[in-house]
């Protein structure tokens, strides 16, 4: 079933449970064309569930998805041709070599030879060229990250999933990605990505939703989500012996090495006050730095909300 | 080509492309052991009277080996290769592409008949020596290899969507190929058996198989072709209307 959509990926009420544990509870959102968008939750929060629900490994219960307003059930064969993924496994298949991989690949997507070239130039751009002709099982690691991305790319998807890919891999690999995702983005490429390095997802998404226990905790555009919580964190190192004023002993969310940091919400305790106590208290500081909240900062305010209540 | 039809070919072209880098083990290997069968059996039973007029025990012997050799082989070849994509998890590079069930389906099947085809010529071309086989009823013998081989590519399908580890996998082959292909009359004809196991061997699809193949080479069986053809095709239509329930759907292999 094919329905008009402006949307790269819709998500309607989709609902998983394994038994008694529900990974999704009535999921429901939709991804734009031509964003970089990026799906963060903890561990078992359900991202890998909801990507294996959208590339058709997993049924949902209720609920269904479009992928450029193909259903992924009904017209699976249109929604998987417009969407490539890469697995968060490492896997690979043992009896082939990289290229005759990704062009077995290629054809299973209906892809042939006209794709060849863009496999040759997918493996200069991966630092694949000198492993093309090895064996899937003889790479290390990386270059079994970097297949994979091939591999879902090889047909030229214009909706691409990467789950988790820097995970586990070296820093120079983790730039070539990015700098990888950002030019599938630049070239028009709907991207989605879930990862762990939440610098990452700040740095590279416009959009993000937040996921944990099977249900959406936000979903807003990164600036938006940096902006929705009016805190900043001031970093204080005090002169001499002295300790923190009382007053001010419940703002203080870490302190080690002496560099106290009071985490302070913007409209009720601003900067200018915490200089006030501490003059008042005959503190001398040392040294002073201010930090806004980051997306880590975020996360965790809203999952750990969510576990205390 | 339509992309479909692309899909299915690469999908074909893959299994056989599998089996094909590990020749030895997937045809060397199974034309040696039937060899031993043969050179084993033969020497010690050769002499006995056969189960037909003008037809030695060898003569007897290799039509049979060789259908066993095919059904275990055509098992083998699907069985294996799913069971091992899903340990590894590269399944899923096939799972989340564009080919529906019947396109899966037929891909397996007819690379496992591939292998089981490469098999039977292989023993025929080494059995050569030992005896001169060539078929009476070439149509009847093609006619039965398809649909055996096809059949135990099916049963393999559904072992290796069944099996999540290599240890069910075996016991499918343990308890269920095994015996099957070993009671069906390859070694001997039914006829010498005793009453209960002449019976039981009838109920064994197995039997038909190996018997129409013999048919196929010397004009004669233990039953009739059509018998050996409708057993056959019955067991296929059975095995393949339940694989492809579980293929559409997604039976142990969609969470």
């Amino acid at each position: 079933m094919t329905t008009p959509s402006q949307n790269a990926i819709d998500i309607v009420g989709v609902r998983k449970s394994y038994g008694s544990l529900q990974a999704l509870k009535g999921v429901e959102f939709s991804i734009a064309r031509g964003e970089f968008f990026g799906l963060l939750g903890p561990n078992g929060a359900g991202k890998s569930t909801l990507i294996s629900t959208i590339a058709g490994l997993v049924s949902p219960d209720a609920g269904h998805i479009a992928v450029l307003g193909h259903d992924t059930v009904k017209d699976f064969r249109a929604a998987r041709r417009k969407l490539g993924v890469v697995p968060q496994e490492l896997v690979f298949d043992p009896f082939f070599k990289v290229v005759d991989m990704l062009r077995l690949q290629a054809g299973y997507y209906g892809a042939g030879r006209e794709v060849w070239p863009w496999i040759d130039e997918m493996l200069e751009r991966l630092d694949l060229a000198s492993k093309r002709n090895s064996p899937m099982r003889a790479l290390s690691g990386g270059m079994k990250r970097r297949v994979l991305i091939a591999q879902a790319l090889v047909h030229k998807p214009p909706v691409v999933i990467l789950d988790e890919p820097t995970a586990g891999v070296d820093v120079e690999l983790r730039r070539t990605l990015w700098s990888f995702m950002a030019d599938l983005h630049r070239q028009g490429q709907t991207v989605v990505l879930t990862t762990h390095y939440l610098e990452e997802a700040q740095e590279m998404c416009s959009r993000i939703a937040i996921l944990d226990k099977g249900e959406i905790k936000a979903l807003e555009s990164t600036r938006q989500l940096l902006r929705r919580h009016p805190f900043r964190f001031l970093r204080l190192k005090l002169a001499g012996e002295a300790g923190l004023p009382d007053a001010l002993r419940p703002l203080v969310s870490s302190e080690a090495e002496g560099v106290i940091e009071l985490k302070l919400d913007t409209t009720q305790h601003p900067i200018g006050g915490v200089f006030d106590t501490l003059r008042s208290a005959g503190i001398a500081i040392e040294d002073v730095h201010t930090r806004e909240p980051d997306l880590e900062d975020i996360f965790v305010e809203l999952t750990q909300r969510e576990s205390a209540s | 080509m339509s992309p479909d039809q692309l899909g299915f070919y690469t999908l074909l072209k893959k299994e056989v492309m599998r089996f094909w880098s590990v020749l030895g083990q997937t045809v060397t290997a199974p034309v040696i052991t039937a060899l031993l069968y043969l050179l084993v059996f033969a020497q010690a039973l050769e002499g006995r009277a056969s189960a037909y007029a003008g037809v030695s025990y060898t003569e007897f012997l290799v039509p049979g080996l060789i259908m066993m050799t095919v059904l275990q082989n055509s098992f083998a070849n699907t069985s294996s290769s799913l069971t091992q994509s899903k340990v590894n998890g590269n399944i899923v590079f096939v799972q989340m592409a564009p080919i529906g069930p019947l396109e899966w389906f037929g891909a397996y099947v007819i690379a496992a008949m591939v292998r089981a085809a490469l098999v039977a010529t292989a023993m025929l071309v080494v059995t050569f020596p030992f005896v001169k086989l060539l078929p009476q009823q070439p149509l009847a013998m093609i006619a039965i290899f398809a649909l055996a081989s096809a059949s135990l590519a099916v049963v393999g399908l559904i072992a290796g969507i069944t099996s999540q580890k290599f240890d069910q996998l075996a016991a499918f082959t343990n308890f269920f190929i095994n015996p099957l292909s070993f009671l069906s009359g390859v070694f001997y004809s039914v006829h010498a058996l005793p009453r209960f196991w002449y019976h039981a061997s009838h109920l064994n699809p197995f039997f038909y198989m190996i018997d129409g193949f013999r048919y196929g080479f010397f004009g004669k069986a233990d039953v009739a072709i059509w018998q050996s053809l409708l057993w056959t095709g019955g067991f296929f239509l059975i095995t393949s209307g339940i694989c492809l329930w579980m293929l559409m759907t997604g039976y142990k292999m969609r969470r």
